[in-house]
């Protein structure tokens, strides 16, 4: 651990913080309630919890950015001993305390280059004169380690990549050397592989500049690279604060216990995932029967979906008459083969080619060559469309975004009685609705979602119901893309067991697509990695993590956050 | 991922009675309509039975100016009729218009829409192509256009009974475009999103997806537009009134009364025509304020 002397004044003093938002009629409701935190200058400390948990709103009351009718109310709020006020004589917003978002893309302004943003910057709160702001500029990208930063000072945003935008971003929040920084989520829109090179890189520079950085995240192995100390949350309040390899190793409170188990583990395999509130899913026999009735077939062989030299090429920027434009081939000659009741983990970063595979596998999205076999049906690039109906009966998907995947007109009922009325698989409304009913009762939802809206649920509810709808179809053939990215790690771990247990339940198949190598080692049988639309390895998970032949699966593991091997991961200075 | 909690927007009643202007155009362009749809029961006279006026009463001024009668409260035209019947009757002909031509274009532009953005590829561009040719004419051009060519074909004997239609169709003929220009970008999101993909793949037909799935989502703008077309519809049937291709005197409405007054304007007889225009007025600038309403309401970001 960096000593830090607890005598000192920390850099950032808060006591019996409230965060409350008052309506009209009714009780307050409190984001955060009676927090207290100290930073002290060149600490990192990490403040964690699930989503709701009022992470975000301490932020935002640090920054005056609480929006009425939310309310902010402290004891003590104080910048290196003076009372935190924002207008004027006070602080400033930006330059004594700073915030780095989420989202690199919304976070930076596409209309001007990022010279002229940081210069406008700098103007503004270090008054220096636009010789001097300029230089400022290009020392601000170097600082952050964008390569060639005279040149690419010049550039607008969307010529940055993912990566280097949040680099762009870093060095705006920096640029007039605050005192505080506020990273919000500042890597969870970022591939696995920049992640940790972000993380460092706040790091250094909070160290470098004695900065008090306060890390929100939900990400447990972004705190154990990068973290000093830990807050973990839960409903506003603050349940845990300590030394972060005293908290990940020997949680102390239930909560933080219960949350830290909910992280899959990297090194081994374990059967279930860890939840926190277990929720006891009782498989109702009659249901099982009926989902299972579709599932009679004949023998054949062991294979359920065969790829062949899948292809799919996009035309970018057609030409004038459609020829001579840029061809992006999203999916290279890809074959494989899924065995009956087998779970197909997919791996790779974003633009991998990955999602785009399991599109074409469900039909969506046709390959340019080669062609897909499932349940002894073919789909290629001739398939008429009702021989493509017939190939995709008895396949259905699971999307990554529960919030679009649910169609926000429908009611619960509706949307999952969709399928059994589409495929005729109930004699009537009153068995339908009973099939309904059932559904939902078997993915853990409330009786009374029936007739409740989407908007009505929480991610992982909406994401229940968008498997209920999938069961719904009785597949055989389950397609999983990102089903858990856009959820909290507690609810990831419900997801994922209800998943495994309908594989055990109901012998599905599924191809489980994701870019949490944690997760998918605890998912799959065998796992296949791409890169650049092909497919550089295909192997049980076992031997793919202990022994992965690629240098491309090497240099993917090498990134995973290692929460067991705390001590070596403690980050130095 | 923030502990804050969102703020619902709140309904859209909750939202309409704290808006002055959408309580003052609601108001205004609903005792207009009900105006026009009482008119039979509400009109003081009966514009349209030739017996049941007098030459003895012809020009009296409004009620409140010297000379005038009470039993004509906005006054009479040359023949003796009484103004605010004429107004009453000629907004009922002036409503119907409007309305019928914004249903019909909304329905035609709203299908195209749907099948543009659904099907995309060459129905898309043959059928937006269509709808570029149409918006790079003048509106009151081509409702002449059609206008004209309707008397070409319709015998003389039928036309002041056809002349209602002859508008509708002129003037929904122009509005489509805006329909389905917003309807189809709308489509053409909402087919992009996991929902729709989940009901194809689970082989729900493309007819069904459309009209269960799409259309309930993209059909706010298209009340919107619909609100702010009916106050364009109006005063378009009321243009070409005025030009003399719209509805004849026989069948007033506005347009026309605003015509026949027009006329009669420097003989001093001005209330003939001020107030026909008055309340076409009136009527659309209510409609339009609603429409504002709703649109800011309904869509922050539609133009």
């Amino acid at each position: 651990m960096p000593s830090i002397p607890a005598s000192a004044e920390p850099r950032l003093r808060v006591r019996g913080l409230d965060v409350a938002f008052h309506p009209k009629d009714g009780v307050p409701v409190f984001a955060v309630q009676g927090v207290d935190l100290d930073v002290a200058a060149g600490e990192v400390l990490a403040v964690v919890g699930e989503s709701g948990a009022g992470k975000s709103s301490i932020g935002h009351a640090f920054m005056d950015l609480v929006d009425p009718p939310g309310r902010v109310r402290a004891d003590i709020m104080a910048l290196d001993g003076e009372p935190l006020r924002y207008g004027s004589g006070g602080h400033v917003r930006g330059r004594d305390v700073s915030v780095i978002f989420q989202d690199p893309l919304t976070s930076l302004n596409p209309l001007f280059t990022v010279e002229q943003q940081l210069v406008h910057m700098v103007r503004h709160h270090l008054r220096l004169d636009r010789r001097a702001a300029r230089e400022r500029a290009v020392e601000m990208l170097d600082e952050v380690g964008i390569p060639d930063p005279t040149r690419r000072v010049k550039q607008y945003p969307h010529q940055f990549s993912g990566g280097m935008r949040q680099r762009v971003v870093i060095a705006l929040a920096l640029a007039c050397r605050p005192r505080v920084v506020i990273a919000d989520e500042p890597t969870s829109a970022l591939d696995v592989s920049v992640q940790a090179q972000i993380l460092d890189l706040i790091r250094k520079l909070g160290h470098e500049q004695r900065m008090a950085t306060l890390l929100i995240t939900h990400d447990m192995g972004a705190v154990a690279q990068i973290a000093d100390r830990v807050a973990v949350m839960r409903g506003g309040r603050i349940v845990e604060t300590g030394a972060v390899a005293e908290v990940l190793r020997r949680p102390k409170a239930p909560y933080s216990r219960a949350l830290i188990a909910a992280v899959p583990p990297t090194d081994h395999r374990i059967d279930r995932f860890r939840v926190p509130d277990v929720a006891v899913h009782a498989s109702s026999g009659d249901l099982d029967a009926w989902l299972r009735a579709g599932g009679a077939e004949a023998g054949g062989d062991d294979a359920l979906v065969r790829l062949e030299g899948v292809t799919k090429r996009f035309a970018l920027s057609p030409g004038l008459f459609g020829r001579g434009g840029r061809i992006l081939t999203a999916v290279d000659d890809v074959s494989l083969t899924i065995g009956r009741g087998e779970i197909l983990g997919l791996v790779g970063e974003s633009g991998s080619g990955k999602s785009t595979l399991a599109q074409i596998v469900a039909g969506l999205h046709r390959p340019s060559t080669g062609a897909v076999a499932f349940a002894g049906r073919t789909f290629d690039a001739t398939t008429s469309a009702s021989a493509l109906r017939a190939y995709r009966s008895g396949l259905q998907m699971v999307f990554q975004d529960p919030y679009s995947s649910l169609n926000r007109r429908l009611s619960v009922r509706a949307i999952v009685g969709e399928p059994i009325r589409t495929l005729g698989l109930a004699d009537g409304p009153s068995a339908e609705a009973r099939i309904v009913a059932a559904l939902l009762e078997r993915v853990g939802l409330p009786a009374d979602a029936l007739h409740r809206h989407p908007h009505a649920f929480s991610g992982g509810q909406r994401q229940r119901i968008a498997i209920a709808r999938a069961l719904a179809a009785r597949p055989r053939f389950l397609l999983c893309d990102e089903p858990t990215s856009a959820l909290d790690v507690s609810i990831q771990a419900q997801i994922l067991n209800l998943l495994k247990d309908l594989r055990d339940d109901l012998g599905l198949t599924m191809l489980f697509i994701t870019h949490d190598l944690a997760v998918v080692r605890q998912m799959c049988d065998r796992i296949g990695v791409m890169r650049g639309g092909r497919l550089v390895e295909l192997a049980p998970s076992e031997q793919l993590f202990r022994a992965p032949a690629q240098p491309y699966t090497r240099e993917l593991l090498s990134l995973l956050p290692d929460l067991a091997g705390l001590d070596a991961a403690q980050p130095t200075g | 991922m923030s502990g804050a909690a969102v703020a619902r927007t709140p309904s859209l009643w909750r939202q309409f009675r704290r808006s002055a202007r959408a309580i003052f155009g609601a108001v205004v362009a609903l005792t207009f309509v009900l105006g026009a749809l009482l008119a039979p029961w509400v009109a003081p006279h009966d514009p349209f039975t030739l017996g049941s006026f007098n030459l003895m009463d012809s020009e009296l001024p409004p009620a409140f100016m010297p000379g005038g009668d009470a039993r004509f409260l906005l006054g009479t035209d040359s023949q003796g009729r009484d103004v605010l019947s004429a107004i009453l009757y000629g907004m009922r002909v002036s409503l119907t218009v409007g309305f019928a031509a914004v249903l019909l274009s909304a329905a035609f532009g709203t299908v195209v829409g749907l099948v543009a953005g659904f099907r995309r590829g060459w129905v898309d561009a043959l059928l937006m192509r269509v709808a570029d040719v149409i918006l790079s004419f003048p509106t009151i051009l081509i409702a002449l256009l059609v206008a004209g060519i309707a008397r070409g074909f319709i015998p003389m004997e039928a036309r002041a009974d056809a002349a209602l239609w002859v508008l509708i169709f002129a003037i929904a003929i122009n509005e489509w475009v805006q329909y389905a220009r917003t309807v189809r970008g709308q489509t053409m999101v909402e087919s992009d999103l996991d929902y729709v993909k989940a009901a194809r793949i689970t082989g729900v037909r493309e007819g069904r997806i459309l009209t269960r799935h799409i259309l309930p989502n993209v059909l706010g703008p298209v009340l919107v537009i619909a609100t702010i077309n009916l106050a364009l519809a109006v005063l378009a049937e009321a243009t070409l009134s005025f030009l003399g291709v719209g509805m004849p005197p026989t069948q007033p409405s506005l347009g026309t009364l605003i015509r026949i007054g027009n006329e009669n304007l420097f003989s001093g007889i001005w209330w003939v025509v001020v107030f026909p225009a008055a309340a076409l007025v009136l009527l659309v600038l209510s409609v339009n304020l609603v429409g504002d309403w709703l649109r800011d309401a309904l869509n922050p970001r539609l133009g």
